[in-house]
C-alpha cells in the first residue's frame, strides 16, 4: 500500500459543501469512474456485456442509469462512462476490462473529474447555469451541458436532486458558478 | 440557432464549433489524385446564398460531427446527419477510396 | 383594485403633489419620498418617477441633446425620447434612463442631465439660437478640415456639449445573472392580447411564459377608462394574471422586456429583478439576460403613438394624448389644470372625455378633420391645426390656425397630441423581415413572412380595438398549438369600435418643428437632407441622425418617412421604413456581460500542484485558462531574471521538477490505432514498439504545421497522445474529424484524459537518482532497461499506478512522471522531500521555456501557422510511404524552394546585445527594408547557460547560411544588432545528455 495522501480538487482532505437556504451543493470524493467505447464492430456483443452489468439494456442517447453495483450514462455514439461507489476506486478499469474483454476501449476517468450533487430547489439554479430544461426533462436524462463556460456532465436524479460531474481542473471555477447561482436563486 | 441533433434532438449551436463547407469530407484518393485535386480539395469552397452542407462539431455534447444542411439566408436548417454515417456512405460510394476494414 | 383611496382627507400627503388628481392604481397608503436634482418630492407607491414629477407639478425634466431646448415627457412608457434621467448616486448611478418607465421607490435618487450650471437656466441653450448653423449633416461639413482637428479638439466639444449623461467612471458594483428558460408559447406583452394568449395556452396545460416590460400588467387597459365584461379594464387584466398565477405550468415574467428575436425561436430578455428597490439582498442579481427557448411566440407588444409635427411642439406639456390619459387614469396625474388636445382622428377625443371626467378643463380638441365629431362637455374645432406653442420652460399658450389661415391663441398648461396609432413591430423585423404598409390603417404592420414560429396578435398586428385584440389573443394560441377553439367558452364583451387613422403627419409650413425629440431633428432638417441628396430612407437616417437616438425613434420615424414622402412626390409603402435592430429598448452592458467580469471573465483551470505552488510562493501566469506556475521566486531574489536563471542553471546541473499537466493527453483505443496516428501524424507510428515513444508532428491537410507531440505506445492497441497546451482542444477536435469524417471504418477510439493525469517533468542529470527513490523497486529505470523514449505503467511510493515517459523538452536526461491527478499534489512534495538531497528545484513555464530555446525545440512561436516541417528544419519526418494528413500539400513546389526559411540559432556578436523576438533579420550590408528581409525571430531568451541572449530564427536557406553574420533589426524598437547565423541546439547539439 502507497503511502501518499490524496487532496480534493480544491486542495482540501475534506469535501467541500455549500449551502442556502433552497439549496445544497455538495462534493462527493470517491466516485470511481471509466469511460466505455464500444470496439468498431462489435457493439452488439459490448452493449451484452453492458446489459449484464446494468441489468438494463445500454442508456440511450441523453440518459443514464444505475444498477446496484455500476451506474453509466451515455458520452456519445457507442461511448458510455461509467461509475462506481467502490472502496478503492483504482479498481474500476481492471473490472471492466475483465467484463468487456475485446468489446470495449477502457480508459480511466476518476481523476479526470468531480462529482457534485446538487439537491434542493435544483430549477431556480440550473436556469441560471445552463440551458437543461428541468421542466420538461426527468430523472434518468443525462446530456454534457455548459457551465461557467466549461463543458461538464449533468445527470438527473429527481426533480430535486442532479449530479453534476465538472472537469477536475476547473472544479473551483464550476462550483463557484453554481455557488454564486444558489445565491442568487435565494435571494430571489 | 437550433440544430436537431441526430440523436440528441434539438440543441442550441452554442454548443457547436462550426468548421465550414462539407466538401471537406470528400478527400481525394492519396493513390489517383492529381495536384489539382488537392489544391482544390484545401482551397475551392462554394459560397452560396441558399442551401448550404456544412461541418458541425457537437463539442459542447456528444463530440459528434454533423453535417447541416442550412439555408445560408434564411438560417432554416433542412437535413442533419452524423457526418459518420455520411461519410461511410461515401466510403461505399467510391470504390477504393479510404482505408477499408471489416468490422468484428 | 383600480381606486386605492380617492383622495380621502385624512391621510391626505398629496402635498405639494398639485396635479394629482382622484383614482388611479397607485397605493395612497403608501407615500414614498423622491429628491429631483436635489430637491425633496412625494409620490405613492406605483407612481413612476415621471408621474410622480408631473403630480408635483414639474413639466421640465431634461434638456435636448443638441440644442439643449428644455424638455418635459412626450410619453408614459418606455418610447419615452425627452425624460432621460440618471438615477442613484455614486458607484450606482446610471445614466439616460427614463423617468417614464422608472418605477418610484422610497429614497430614489434622480438627477437631470446634459444641462449646465441648472435644468431652468442652461448656458448651452445659446445653441438653440445658433440652430441654423447646427443642421443637419453639420458634423459632416463642419469639422472636415484640419483632420488633426478632430480628435482633439473637435470631439471632446461637441462630446461636452452634445449628449446624455455620463458614466460615473466607477466599476458598476451590482450583479447581473444570465440564464435559460423554456417554453412551448411565449407572449411578449400582457395586454388584453397577451394576457387571453397566455390564458389559452396555460389552460390547455401548456409550458408558457408571459413577459411584460412593465411591472403592472394589462397594457393599455391600465390607461383606458373601458369594460370587459361588466369589469373595469384594469381590473380585468389584474384577475387575469391571478387566474394565470394559480398555473404550475405559467410563467409570469414582469419587468421583463424581450429585447430581440434570434433565430430558431430564441430570445433575449431582460428582466428588471431590483431596479424598483431601494437595496438589494446581499448575492441578488439587478437585472437577469434570459435566453429563452420557445417552440411558439404569440408578440403582443401593442402599439405606440404617433406624434404631429408643429412649430416648437417640443416644449414641456406637450405630450401624446394617449400618454395624458395613461397618467390621468393610471396614475392619477395631470401635467396641467387645463388641456388643449390636437388629434386628427377619434383617438384623441377619448382623451378629451378621460381628462374631462377626471377634472381636467379641456379649453378646446382641435380635430384636422372637418367631420370631426362634436362634443357637449367642451369645444371642439374641426378642420383646424395647432400652429405653435409659447412657454419658455414649458407650456403656457397653444396657437390654432384653422383653414383660413384665422389663427388664435389659447391658453393651456398641456397639450396632448394624436397622430394614430404604430403597430410595435420591432421584433418581426429582427431577422430581416419588412414591415409592410397598411392603407386602411396608414400604418406599418407586420411583414407576412414572420420569423418562424412566430405569430401577432392585438394592436402589434393591427387590431386597434380591445374586442380585436382578445380575440386575436386566443387565435394566435390556437393556431400556434393546435387548440381546439370550439372547445373554449366565450369571451367578455369588450370595446369594439370601429378604428380609423388618417394620414396626417405634419401641419403645412412647419419648420422647427420636431419630428425624432431625442436627436433633435426637425421638419426642415428632412428638408434639408433632400434638398442635398440625401433621400433614401437610409440616407435620411445617417444624415440628420433620425431614429438613431437611445429610442430607436419609436415616436420620430413614421413622421421623418411621411415628411420625405411628401418631399419626393412617394407614397409611404415606396419609401419604406428602415430596421429595427435588438436591443428593443436601451439595455445595460452589464447584464450581457452577466458574470463573466473581472476574475470571472473566464473559468481557471489549476494544476494538480497549484496549492503546493502557492505555498512555495510561485509567480502564476495564465496560459489559456491554465494557472501555470511561471517561476518560484526565493529569499532574496528581487527580480525574474534571478529565479529563472537559478532555476535553468539548477535544473541542467542537478535536478528539476515542472509541472505539464497541461500538455493535451488523448487516449488513443483500437486495434485500428496504429493505423490512426499514421493518418495524423506526418511520421510513421505504424512500427513503433510497445513500450516506446516518439516525436510526432501533425500537419494540416494544406502542409502547414499544426501541432506537435508524443504518441506513447502502452500495448499493441492503447496509444497516449500528447499535444501542446494551447492546442489542446483543437488537435482533440482534429483527430475526431480525422476519425469520423475521413476513416470511419477504423476501428479506433479516442478521449481526452488531461486532467485524469498529474504530470511532472523531471529534468537534469539526477532525474534518475530521484526518480529512483520514489518508483517502486520492481521497475528498473536504468537506461538499459528503460532507454531514452521508453515508456510504461509502473507503480511509486508503495503501490500507486503511475506512468512513466522518457522524454525531454529540456535536453537534459528527463522523465515524465504521470499519477492519478488526486495524488499530483503529494506526488510533488514527495520528490521536493526525496530530492532534497541533490537540491532538487522546482521550475516554472520561463526556465521551461527558456532551455527549450536553449536546445533548439520548436514551440508554438516556430509552430505559428505559416510554418511547415521543411521550414522547421524537420523535413526528413514527413514520410513518403504513407500517406498521412497534409503530406501530399506539403511536398508543393512553393514549399519547397532552395532559398525556403530554415530554423536557426542566432547568437550577438557583442554578448551584451538584445535579442528581440518579432525582428526582422537582414544582411551585415545593404538596405534595411522589406525588400531585403531575410527572416525573422520567434523566440528569444537569455540564456544563463552560454551567458548571454540567444534566439530561434528563420531565415531564408538558413541552413546554409550557419556562422554567416547578420544584422538583425526591430524599426519598431530602433534595434540594429550584430547577429551571427548558428544551430538551434545551442545546448547538447549530438544529444548525449537526454540519452545518459
Amino acid at each position: 500500500m502507497h503511502d501518499l495522501t490524496p487532496i480534493t480538487a480544491f486542495g482540501l482532505a475534506e469535501p467541500t459543501v455549500f449551502v442556502t437556504q433552497s439549496c445544497q451543493l455538495a462534493e462527493r470524493p470517491r466516485i470511481a469512474l471509466a469511460s466505455v467505447a464500444a470496439r468498431l464492430g462489435v457493439d452488439e456483443a459490448c452493449r451484452a456485456v453492458i446489459t449484464d452489468l446494468l441489468r438494463a439494456d445500454a442508456p440511450d442517447p441523453a440518459a443514464w442509469l444505475a444498477s446496484d453495483i455500476y451506474s453509466a450514462f451515455w458520452m456519445g455514439p457507442d461511448q458510455w462512462m461509467f461509475s462506481a461507489d467502490f472502496p478503492d476506486v483504482e479498481d474500476i478499469v481492471a473490472r471492466l476490462k475483465t467484463s468487456f474483454g475485446e468489446t470495449a476501449s477502457i480508459t480511466e476517468q476518476t481523476d479526470g473529474w468531480v462529482s457534485f450533487d446538487l439537491t434542493g430547489e435544483v430549477e431556480a439554479v440550473l436556469e441560471l447555469v445552463c440551458s437543461v430544461d428541468m421542466r420538461t426533462r426527468s430523472a434518468g436524462y443525462a446530456s454534457r451541458v455548459s457551465i461557467h463556460h466549461t463543458g461538464c456532465f449533468l445527470l438527473i436524479e429527481a426533480s430535486d436532486r442532479v449530479r453534476v460531474y465538472a472537469p477536475r481542473a476547473s472544479a473551483g471555477s464550476v462550483f463557484h458558478g453554481i455557488s454564486q447561482a444558489m445565491t442568487s436563486a435565494a435571494a430571489r | 440557432m437550433i440544430i436537431n441533433h441526430p440523436l440528441l434532438g434539438p440543441r442550441d449551436s452554442a454548443e457547436f464549433t462550426y468548421l465550414g463547407d462539407a466538401s471537406l469530407l470528400n478527400r481525394p484518393d492519396p493513390d489517383t489524385a492529381t495536384p489539382k485535386d488537392w489544391h482544390d480539395y484545401a482551397y475551392l469552397r462554394d459560397n452560396p446564398a441558399g442551401l448550404h452542407r456544412e461541418l458541425w462539431f457537437h463539442e459542447g455534447g456528444d463530440r459528434s460531427w454533423l453535417v447541416v444542411t442550412r439555408n445560408t439566408v434564411t438560417h432554416e436548417i433542412t437535413k442533419v446527419e452524423l457526418a459518420r454515417d455520411v461519410a461511410r456512405g461515401l466510403a461505399s460510394d467510391v470504390a477504393g477510396m479510404g482505408t477499408k476494414r471489416s468490422g468484428g | 383594485m383600480a381606486d386605492h383611496g380617492t383622495n380621502h382627507g385624512t391621510h391626505h400627503r398629496t402635498h405639494g403633489q398639485i396635479n394629482r388628481l382622484s383614482g388611479g392604481q397607485i397605493d395612497r397608503n403608501k407615500p414614498l419620498s423622491f429628491t429631483f436634482d436635489g430637491k425633496t418630492f412625494q409620490g405613492y407607491h406605483g407612481d413612476t418617477l415621471a408621474s410622480a414629477l408631473l403630480a408635483n407639478g414639474v413639466r421640465l425634466m431634461g434638456r435636448s441633446f443638441k440644442y439643449h431646448r428644455p424638455r418635459g415627457p412626450l410619453t408614459a412608457g418606455s418610447e419615452e425620447p425627452n425624460a432621460i434621467v440618471a438615477l442613484r448616486s455614486g458607484a450606482y448611478q446610471e445614466p439616460n434612463t427614463r423617468a417614464t418607465t422608472a418605477e418610484l421607490f422610497d429614497g430614489l435618487e434622480a438627477t437631470s442631465q446634459n444641462r449646465w450650471p441648472s435644468l431652468a437656466f442652461d448656458a448651452m441653450a445659446i445653441n438653440d439660437r445658433f440652430s441654423n448653423f447646427l443642421t443637419a449633416g453639420f458634423y459632416y461639413k463642419t469639422f472636415m478640415w484640419p483632420a488633426a482637428f478632430w480628435e482633439k479638439i473637435y470631439e471632446p466639444i461637441i462630446r461636452k456639449a452634445a449628449g446624455l449623461g455620463a458614466l460615473t467612471g466607477s466599476a458598476d458594483p451590482d450583479v447581473y445573472d444570465k440564464g435559460f428558460r423554456h417554453c412551448d408559447l411565449l407572449v411578449v406583452g400582457a395586454g388584453p392580447s397577451g394576457l387571453m394568449a397566455a390564458r389559452t395556452a396555460a389552460e390547455a396545460g401548456f409550458e408558457v411564459i408571459i413577459a411584460d416590460e412593465d411591472f403592472r400588467f394589462g397594457g393599455r387597459l391600465n390607461s383606458e377608462h373601458e369594460f370587459i365584461g361588466d369589469q373595469a379594464g384594469a381590473d380585468w387584466a389584474a384577475s387575469q394574471v391571478a387566474h394565470l398565477g394559480t398555473f404550475s405550468n405559467v410563467r409570469v415574467m414582469s419587468r421583463t422586456t424581450v429585447i430581440g428575436t434570434f433565430d430558431h425561436g430564441i430570445y433575449g430578455a431582460v428582466e428588471r429583478v431590483t431596479d424598483h428597490l431601494r437595496t438589494s439582498a446581499e448575492g441578488q442579481p439587478r437585472q437577469i439576460l434570459w435566453r429563452i427557448y420557445a417552440k411558439h411566440t404569440v408578440l403582443c407588444a401593442g402599439a405606440t403613438e404617433r406624434p404631429i409635427a408643429f412649430n416648437n411642439n417640443d416644449r414641456p406639456g406637450v405630450m401624446l394624448a394617449g400618454a395624458m390619459r395613461s397618467y390621468a387614469n393610471r396614475w392619477g396625474v395631470s401635467a396641467a389644470r387645463d388641456a388643449v388636445i390636437f388629434t386628427s382622428n377619434d383617438d384623441g377625443h377619448r382623451t378629451a372625455a378621460d381628462l374631462h371626467r377626471q377634472g381636467v378643463a379641456i379649453a378646446a380638441v382641435v380635430d384636422t378633420r372637418a367631420d370631426a365629431p362634436s362634443a357637449h362637455e367642451y369645444a371642439v374645432i374641426a378642420g383646424t391645426t395647432v400652429t405653435d406653442t409659447r412657454g419658455r420652460l414649458g407650456l403656457n399658450a397653444v396657437q390654432v390656425t384653422d383653414a383660413t389661415g384665422h389663427s388664435r391663441w389659447l391658453k393651456a398648461g398641456s397639450l396632448g397630441v394624436s397622430g394614430g396609432w404604430n403597430p410595435n413591430v420591432h421584433l418581426t423585423s429582427h431577422q430581416g423581415a419588412r414591415p409592410v404598409w397598411n392603407d386602411a390603417l396608414n400604418a406599418f404592420v407586420p411583414s407576412p413572412s414572420l420569423p418562424p414560429h412566430m405569430s401577432v396578435a392585438g394592436a402589434a398586428a393591427g387590431m386597434l380595438s380591445t374586442h380585436g385584440a382578445l380575440h386575436s389573443g386566443v387565435d394566435a394560441a390556437c393556431k400556434a398549438l393546435e387548440i381546439d377553439p370550439r372547445t373554449l367558452p366565450a369571451l367578455p364583451k369588450a370595446d369594439d369600435r370601429p378604428v380609423t387613422q388618417s394620414a396626417f403627419w405634419c401641419v403645412q409650413g412647419s419648420e422647427r418643428a420636431w419630428l425624432d425629440q431625442q436627436n433633435d431633428v426637425t421638419v426642415k432638417d428632412v428638408k434639408l437632407s433632400h434638398q442635398e441628396g440625401f433621400r433614401a430612407v437610409e440616407h435620411l437616417k445617417r444624415y440628420t441622425t433620425l431614429g438613431m437616438a437611445t429610442d430607436q425613434g419609436k415616436t420620430s420615424n413614421m413622421g421623418g418617412l411621411a415628411v420625405m414622402a411628401e418631399l419626393t412626390g412617394q407614397p409611404i409603402a415606396d419609401v419604406g421604413t428602415t430596421m429595427f435592430r435588438p436591443p428593443y429598448t436601451p439595455t445595460a452592458i452589464g447584464v450581457l456581460a452577466g458574470r463573466s467580469r473581472g476574475k470571472d471573465f473566464h473559468p481557471v483551470r489549476l494544476t494538480p500542484s497549484h496549492y503546493w505552488a502557492k505555498e512555495r510562493g510561485a509567480v502564476f501566469v495564465e496560459v489559456g485558462n491554465w494557472l501555470r506556475a511561471q517561476w518560484f521566486p526565493i529569499e532574496g531574489e528581487t527580480h525574474w531574471r534571478q529565479s529563472v536563471d537559478r532555476e535553468v542553471l539548477a535544473t541542467r546541473s542537478s535536478v528539476g521538477v515542472c509541472d505539464c499537466t497541461t500538455l493535451g493527453k488523448i487516449d488513443v483505443q483500437g486495434t485500428d490505432a496504429a493505423v490512426f496516428l499514421n493518418k495524423v501524424y506526418c511520421n510513421g507510428f505504424a512500427k513503433l514498439a510497445v513500450g516506446r515513444t516518439r516525436y510526432g508532428l501533425m500537419l494540416r491537410e494544406d502542409g502547414i504545421a499544426m501541432d506537435d507531440g508524443t504518441a506513447a505506445r502502452l500495448a499493441e492497441d492503447h496509444f497516449v497522445v500528447t499535444t501542446t497546451t494551447a492546442n489542446a482542444g483543437k488537435v482533440y477536435q482534429h483527430m475526431e474529424f480525422v476519425r469520423q469524417c475521413l476513416c470511419p471504418d477504423l476501428d479506433v477510439q479516442l478521449i481526452s484524459t488531461t486532467e485524469s493525469w498529474a504530470q511532472y517533468a523531471i529534468a537534469g542529470p539526477n532525474a534518475r537518482a530521484l526518480l529512483q527513490k520514489v518508483v517502486d523497486a520492481e521497475f528498473d529505470i536504468s537506461n538499459d532497461a528503460f532507454p531514452f523514449m521508453a515508456c510504461g505503467a509502473i507503480t511509486v511510493c508503495g503501490g500507486l499506478r503511475a506512468r512513466l515517459f522518457r522524454i525531454s523538452f529540456s535536453g537534459e536526461l528527463a522523465f515524465e512522471l504521470a499519477v492519478p491527478a488526486r495524488y499530483g499534489d503529494a506526488m510533488m512534495r514527495r520528490l521536493m522531500d526525496e530530492g532534497e538531497e541533490f537540491n532538487v528545484t522546482p521550475y516554472g513555464t520561463e526556465a521551461l521555456g527558456v532551455m527549450r530555446i536553449e536546445k533548439g525545440h520548436a514551440a508554438g512561436n516556430e509552430l505559428n501557422g505559416t510554418t511547415t516541417a521543411q521550414n522547421l528544419g524537420l523535413g526528413r519526418m514527413v514520410s513518403k510511404a504513407k500517406d498521412s494528413i497534409g503530406s501530399k500539400l506539403s511536398e508543393r513546389v512553393g514549399l519547397n524552394t532552395e532559398d525556403g526559411l530554415r530554423l536557426v540559432g542566432l547568437r550577438p556578436l557583442n554578448p551584451k546585445d538584445k535579442i528581440t523576438a518579432g525582428g526582422h533579420v537582414m544582411s551585415a550590408e545593404g538596405p534595411v527594408n522589406a525588400a531585403h528581409d531575410q527572416g525573422y525571430v520567434t523566440s528569444a531568451a537569455y540564456s544563463p547557460t552560454l551567458g548571454n541572449m540567444i534566439g530561434l530564427a528563420f531565415i531564408k536557406s538558413g541552413s546554409e547560411r550557419i556562422g554567416d553574420r547578420m544584422r538583425l533589426v526591430s524599426p519598431l524598437t530602433k534595434t540594429s544588432v550584430e547577429v551571427e547565423v548558428v544551430s538551434p541546439h545551442f545546448v547538447d547539439p549530438e544529444g548525449e545528455r537526454q540519452r545518459a
